[in-house]
C-alpha cells in the first residue's frame, strides 16, 4: 500500500540533522502520530541517512511536524529524485506540470538553492547545477533576496568524510516548505538560562524528550525529579502546563551554591518559575514541590498527560530518598516545621525505576507517555534489562553514549491499561524487574572506567558553564 | 501553591486512610493574573475533586461565586470557566501549611512551595 502511494500521492523530503541519530525516528513517529499519521518507510529506507522520504501525509502535516521537530532541519515538497542527475531529470519530467504550475507562473518570484551533504561546492559549480535544471518550466522572476518560492537541489555524497565521491549517491529536487526547530537549541541554551544546576539537561535533548512524550497544548505534565526544570521549560514551550517535585529543598527554592563558574551563591529569584518567565511561558507554570518521588503525595487517578524526567544516577548528583535503615521507635519531639531535616538514604538505582514505572502506571492518563533516561553499563547491557510494567508499553529505546563503557538510554513508554491488583502482584513476582539490579553499582562502574583513562576526568569535571558534561 | 495543586495533593503519612483533602492554613495569599485558557480549564475539570476545590477556595476567602455543584455543559460556559480558572490558577498560597485531616501532621508552605517531606518514622 505504501508503495502504491509513492506513485500516486505527493511525497515529501525531510532533511535531518546528523546528531542524536538514534533519536530521530522515534521523534518523527511521535510527531506524526500526534496528527493521526504514521511513518511509512520506503523499501530502501536508511535510518542513518540525512534525507528521508515521507509518504501518506499532507502539506499541513509536514508543516505541523516542522513546528515541533528538533531533529529535522527542513522539509520539501519532492518534485523528483534519483541516483544520478539523469535519473533526477527523468523523475522531474514525470512530475505533473499542473502541480508545478502554481509555483512556476510568470508573476511569481523564486530562487533555487543547492545543498550538498558531505561535500562543499564552489560557487561556479553551484551555478552550473542550477543551469542544468533549465528544462523546468520556471517562468517567474528570480529573486535572491525575497523570493515567494524557494526550491532546492539536494545532493547526498554519503557519510564518509575521508572518501567523498565525485558524483553524489542520490539527488533530490523539491519546493521548500518549512524549517524545523533547530533554532530552539540555541535560543534555549542553558548557557543563557537564568537558573541552572550541575545536571541541567541541554536544550536540544529536552525538546527531543518533549517530542518523544508527545507533549501538546493544554496538557498537564509532571517531572518527579525536576531539578532546575529544564524539561518543564521544553514542555511549556509546546503549550503544556507543568509541575514537578524534587527532594532537594535548595534546588526547589533556588537557594544555596551556584552551579555557574565565577558565581558562588544563587541570586534571588533563581528558580524554575523565573526560567519559564525568561522564555515567556510563565502562564504554564503550576507548581514545584519539595517531595520524595518515591512517596505517594498525589491523589490517586490519571492526573498527568505525560511524565518526563531525568532521574539522578549518582554521578553529578546523589540518589536519595527519605527514610532510614535504622529502626526509630522514639517519636520525634519536633513534629512539624522545617527545622527537622529528614534522613535521606541511598536510593538503589533499580528501585528508582521500579518506583518511576509504578508512578507512571498510576498517574498517567490512558495513552499518556513516560519518557526517562536509564543509565546503563554498556558491557552488561541487554534489551531485557530495560524495566517493564504490565500497564506500560515500550515505544522506543535510544542510546546516547557517555563513554566507551557507559551510556544512557532514552526510554519512552505508553500507558495501555489501568492498574489492577493483579498487576502489583505480577510485578512482585516478575523476574523482568530483576535484570536491572546489576546496574545498582553504576556509579562505581562509571568511575572505575574513568580512572582507567589516566585521570582525564579530573580535568573535565564540574564548574563548567552549566551544561551537563554527560550530555555533550 | 495553586489550588489546582492542592486539589491533587493528599497526605501520605503512614497509616492514614483518609488523608484527603489537606486543610489549608494560610498566612499569606496572593492573587496574580494568569492568561485564561478555556481548553485547559475544561480539560482539568473532570480531573478535579469539585467539593474539595470549593472548600479550599471558600477557606481562603476566594470562593469567587464558584457554585457548590459543577454546572452541566461547562465547556461552552465562558463565565463559569473564568471563575474556575481564577480559583485554580490565580489564587496562590504563599505562606502557611497543609494539615493532614487524619493525623494532624502539617506540611509547611514557604515562598509558595509546599514541603511534603516526612520524617523517617512517619513514612
Amino acid at each position: 500500500m505504501a508503495l502504491r502511494c509513492t506513485r500516486t500521492c505527493q511525497q515529501y523530503l525531510l532533511h535531518l540533522a546528523q546528531d542524536n541519530i538514534d533519536f530521530r525516528l522515534p521523534e518523527i513517529k511521535a510527531l506524526l502520530s500526534l496528527r493521526g499519521k504514521q511513518f511509512c518507510s520506503e523499501e530502501n529506507f536508511k535510518e542513518k541517512s540525512p534525507f528521508w522520504l515521507l509518504n501518506g501525509v499532507s502539506e499541513d502535516d509536514v508543516r505541523g511536524l516542522m513546528e515541533r521537530s528538533v531533529c529535522a532541519k527542513s522539509a520539501f515538497e519532492l518534485w523528483g529524485h534519483g541516483r544520478t542527475h539523469d535519473e533526477l531529470q527523468t523523475s522531474l519530467l514525470k512530475y505533473p506540470v499542473e502541480k508545478m504550475a502554481p509555483f512556476t507562473q510568470q508573476e511569481t518570484t523564486y530562487k533555487i538553492n543547492v545543498y550538498t551533504f558531505n561535500k562543499t561546492l564552489v560557487f561556479q559549480e553551484r551555478i552550473k547545477k542550477i543551469d542544468a535544471l533549465e528544462f523546468l518550466p520556471f517562468q517567474g522572476k528570480v529573486s535572491l533576496k525575497n523570493p515567494e518560492h524557494i526550491f532546492c537541489l539536494l545532493e547526498d555524497y554519503g557519510s564518509d568524510p575521508n572518501n567523498i565521491p565525485n558524483e553524489p549517491f542520490h539527488v533530490y529536487f523539491g519546493r521548500w516548505i518549512a524549517d524545523g526547530q533547530r533554532e530552539l537549541i540555541r535560543s534555549h541554551s542553558v548557557k543563557k538560562r537564568h537558573f541552572i544546576g550541575n545536571t541541567s539537561m541541554e536544550a536540544g535533548l529536552s525538546f527531543l524528550m518533549a517530542n518523544h512524550a508527545r507533549i501538546k497544548a493544554h496538557d498537564l505534565v509532571c517531572d518527579p525529579f525536576v531539578g532546575t526544570g529544564s524539561l518543564l521549560v521544553a514542555c511549556s514551550h509546546f503549550g503544556a502546563y507543568v509541575c514537578g517535585t524534587d527532594i532537594d529543598y535548595n534546588i526547589v527554592h533556588g537557594i544555596g551554591k551556584a552551579s555557574r563558574k565565577n558565581q558562588k551563591w544563587r541570586g534571588p529569584d533563581e528558580n524554575i518559575r523565573a526560567n519559564l518567565r525568561q522564555y515567556g511561558t510563565e502562564q504554564f507554570y503550576i507548581d514545584v514541590l519539595v517531595s520524595d518521588s518515591s512517596k505517594a503525595i498525589w491523589r490517586e487517578g490519571p492526573l498527568f498527560d505525560a511524565i518526563i524526567t531525568d532521574p539522578p544516577y549518582g554521578i553529578r548528583e546523589s540518589t536519595r530518598r527519605t527514610g532510614s535503615q535504622k529502626e526509630i521507635n522514639k517519636p520525634p519531639e519536633d513534629f512539624c516545621g522545617e527545622s527537622h531535616i529528614p534522613v535521606s538514604m541511598v536510593y538503589q538505582l533499580s528501585d528508582i525505576f521500579t518506583d518511576l514505572l509504578r508512578f507512571a502506571a498510576y498517574y498517567l492518563v490512558m495513552g499518556g507517555r513516560l519518557v526517562y533516561w536509564l543509565p546503563v553499563y554498556r558491557p552488561e547491557y541487554r534489551d531485557e534489562i530495560v524495566p517493564q510494567h504490565p500497564c506500560l508499553r515500550l515505544v522506543s529505546n535510544c542510546e546516547q553514549a557517555l563513554s566507551s563503557h557507559t551510556s544512557r538510554r532514552l526510554i519512552t513508554m505508553e500507558k495501555t491499561k489501568e492498574v489492577e491488583d493483579s498487576d502489583e502482584l505480577a510485578l512482585l513476582l516478575d523476574s523482568r524487574f530483576r535484570p536491572y539490579r546489576g546496574h545498582n553499582a553504576f556509579r562505581e562502574k562509571y568511575f572505575s572506567g574513568v580512572s582507567k583513562r589516566t585521570g582525564r576526568a579530573e580535568q573535565g569535571t564540574p564548574s563548567n558553564g552549566g551544561a551537563d558534561v554527560l550530555s555533550e | 501553591m495553586k489550588l489546582l495543586t492542592h486539589n491533587m495533593l493528599t497526605s501520605h503519612v503512614k497509616g492514614v486512610t483518609r488523608g484527603y483533602p489537606l486543610l489549608i492554613k494560610a498566612t499569606e495569599v496572593k492573587v496574580s493574573e494568569v492568561e485564561f485558557n478555556p481548553q485547559f480549564v475544561s480539560r482539568m475539570i473532570p480531573k478535579l475533586e469539585w467539593s474539595a476545590l470549593v472548600q479550599a477556595a471558600e477557606g481562603l476567602g476566594h470562593l469567587n461565586d464558584l457554585p457548590a455543584e459543577l454546572v452541566p455543559g461547562y465547556e461552552n460556559n465562558e463565565e463559569f470557566l473564568r471563575k474556575v480558572h481564577r480559583v485554580l490558577l490565580e489564587v496562590e498560597v504563599m505562606e502557611g501549611s497543609l494539615r493532614c485531616p487524619e493525623s494532624g501532621r502539617e506540611f509547611p508552605i514557604s515562598r509558595g512551595i509546599p514541603n511534603m517531606l516526612l520524617n523517617e518514622d512517619e513514612a
